[in-house]
């Protein structure tokens, strides 16, 4: 037998072989572990191969960044359409950005958009100084956002209709967010709650929304919702848009939150309860920032495609990003360009969403107590 | 020694009163007829067969299960529906639960002054020195600023005893706190609740440990099918058993 190079009980930590560690290692274990694996790592480069320079040619080397209208940017092409024209994209950015707001009243936008973050920043960094202060303000957000943008004492007002394109969809994605989440956390506790009248309420609204579609309940607000309220009350439409858009979110949000409460051991409201909290501060300590922390990935699902589903508003005469895009492609000076036009939307929504996931990773990291996401 | 001390029956006032005593889980009669008498300083081991229905019995007492019938009285105040009433109850009665039930968001100090500021409304530097004093006592302060997740099963369960004891309990109900331990760490938890044990506290303790019932127990309850089979100060409970169920019983756990 080998001579054993330490003595039982004195054996060292030794650094992993080389095969383990640095690049070679990390190639090794995630591109080319098995045959099989070496054979996808190679056919995916060969598809990024034949996909992205010939899409890095067409949307910036060859692209054309200022032109009068499409027949401009074509001639400046080798081949007329051979590449993207950005041009329009650009000289549309006002309305894709604010919709028909005037555009001396576009600051009104801007700095709702810039006092959004202040509003947030409590919610987001729990370290921040003067929180409670900043809360406040959160709290008051909606009013002051609300006012700017719809214009009241001291700002002339800007009819509804004249929002749109992304300033719209944010508006609408934003509101619908806020709202929908702790109108979905009231409506999962009115579900599993031991009182029979607030269960049944809240599983009719829960089912009724989730069984009809979005687009069904838009149209019901922009044509019906007036039958319904006393005769001589106006809403503005796009109020009446918010608030379906959020009920519609907050049933989805409910579910979701639902099955986070499942998944909390029953001896959490019980050491709760021993103890004498009451059920509200069991709920408010204890219950709740466990279930949203197990619930981002649904949470985060749910406010994404509450986002995306924002562009419906187009069916029912609202122009949102979406809808502001598709309005400029009929113009003749640029028909035909829906290629940039559609990927200029779609990259926007990817960022707005993809930000959301990434925060959400964040957070999930962040909250995590048990180090299941922590490095070996 | 100490231990001789406590074994005495103390014959202080009664603290718990139970009387003709029901409790129905659908159709299974879970508790039958129970009549409990606890006194002031008073350590009771209750134990069991599985399903005989002690751990349900000790959560009557604090409310997390609700009897049908009968008369529980803790500290002067029945138990009923009234919300209030059971809160006064469960803030006066401390639990350790077989899964320590820690709270995984917070903290080990946050979970000890969680109850006594939003129960007690105490200010949370006070709450906080009481804890840390009590975290000394189950010796693991140097864990207060960690997460359960990061603790073992016994430094759990220590925590979990330190924590029920932040609300300065008159009564403490332990629901078989060693059951879900290594072996190795039984020890530690016990070796807290005999020093809890001597210090005083009122303590209705379900377990297993027999060790346990023997050196800190003055009464010790045999439970079956939901009846009170038997009732003695262990002594005589271990060595001269009066009904075959707890004879059949106890050498089923002492010689396995």
């Amino acid at each position: 037998m080998k001579e054993k190079s330490y003595l039982p009980g004195t054996h060292p930590d030794l650094p992993p072989p080389t095969s383990e560690v640095g690049v070679v290692g990390w190639a090794r274990k995630n591109l080319f572990a098995t045959p099989a694996d070496t054979i996808f790592t190679l056919l995916a480069f060969y598809v990024l191969y034949s996909i992205v320079p010939g899409f890095m040619q067409w949307a910036f080397i060859d692209a054309v960044y200022v032109a009068e209208n499409r027949e401009a940017c074509w001639k400046m092409m080798e081949t007329p359409g051979g590449a993207a024209c950005w041009a329009f994209t650009s000289i549309r950015l006002n309305q894709l950005l604010y919709g028909f707001y005037p555009e001396t009243e576009v600051w009104r936008i801007n700095l709702s958009f810039i006092l959004l973050f202040v509003a947030l920043a409590p919610v987001l960094i729990d370290r921040l100084p003067f929180r409670k202060q900043f809360f406040i303000f959160t709290g008051l957000y909606p009013f002051v956002a609300g006012w700017l943008i719809f214009g009241w004492f001291a700002l002339p007002p800007v009819a509804s209709q004249d929002i749109g394109g992304l300033a719209l969809t944010l508006i609408i994605g934003i509101t619908g967010i806020a709202f929908s989440l702790p109108l979905g956390i009231l409506l999962a506790l009115g579900r599993t709650s031991n009182l029979p009248v607030i269960k049944i309420l809240s599983v009719l609204f829960i089912e009724f929304i989730r069984g009809v579609p979005l687009i069904a309940l838009l149209f019901i607000a922009s044509t019906m919702l007036n039958y319904f309220m006393p005769p001589g009350t106006t809403f503005d439409l796009l109020v009446r848009v918010l608030i379906m858009v959020t009920l519609f979110a907050s049933a989805y949000m409910a579910e979701v939150i639902r099955g986070g409460i499942a998944g909390i051991p029953k001896g959490q409201i019980e050491a709760a309860s021993a103890a004498g909290l009451s059920y509200w501060k069991t709920m408010y300590l204890i219950v709740m920032p466990q279930v949203l922390k197990i619930s981002i990935p649904g949470i985060v699902n749910t406010f994404i495609g509450l986002f995306k589903d924002t562009t419906l508003v187009l069916i029912i005469g609202m122009f949102d990003l979406l809808g502001m895009g598709k309005a400029a492609l009929t113009n003749l000076n640029w028909a035909g360009l829906h290629r940039e036009m559609y990927l200029f939307v779609a990259v926007v929504f990817f960022f707005c969403c993809y930000g959301m996931s990434l925060y959400s990773g964040y957070l999930e990291r962040k909250l995590d107590t048990e180090n299941k996401f922590q490095k070996k | 020694m100490a231990t001789k001390a406590i074994k005495k029956t103390e014959t202080g006032e009664t603290v718990i009163h139970i009387e003709g005593m029901h409790k129905w889980f659908g159709n299974f009669h879970a508790l039958k007829d129970i009549d409990l008498e606890v006194f002031q300083g008073e350590k009771i081991v209750i134990c069991g067969p599985s399903g005989s229905g002690k751990s349900t019995l000790i959560r009557c007492i604090n409310r997390l299960e609700e009897h049908q019938q009968g008369l529980i009285n803790v500290h002067g105040t029945n138990l009923t529906s009234d919300l209030k009433d059971i809160e006064t109850i469960r803030s006066d009665v401390g639990m350790v639960f077989q899964s320590f039930n820690l709270f995984p968001h917070l903290t080990i100090l946050e979970n000890c002054v969680l109850a006594p500021i939003w129960v007690r409304k105490m200010p949370r530097k006070e709450a906080e020195e009481i804890a840390m004093d009590l975290l000394e006592r189950v010796k693991i302060p140097e864990q207060a600023l960690k997460y359960p997740g990061q603790l073992s099963g016994g430094q759990q369960q220590r925590v979990a005893i330190a924590r029920a004891l932040c609300m300065r309990p008159k009564i403490m109900l332990f629901d078989e706190p060693t059951s879900a331990l290594d072996p190795e760490m039984i020890k530690e938890v016990l070796d807290t609740m005999i020093e809890l044990a001597q210090d005083g506290m009122t303590m209705l303790v379900v377990t297993h440990e027999m060790g346990f019932a023997r050196k800190v127990a003055n009464r010790v309850i045999f439970m079956d099918a939901g009846e009170i089979i038997e009732e003695n100060d262990p002594e005589t409970f271990f060595n001269k058993p009066q009904n075959d169920r707890t004879k059949l019983f106890l050498s089923q756990i002492l010689n396995h």
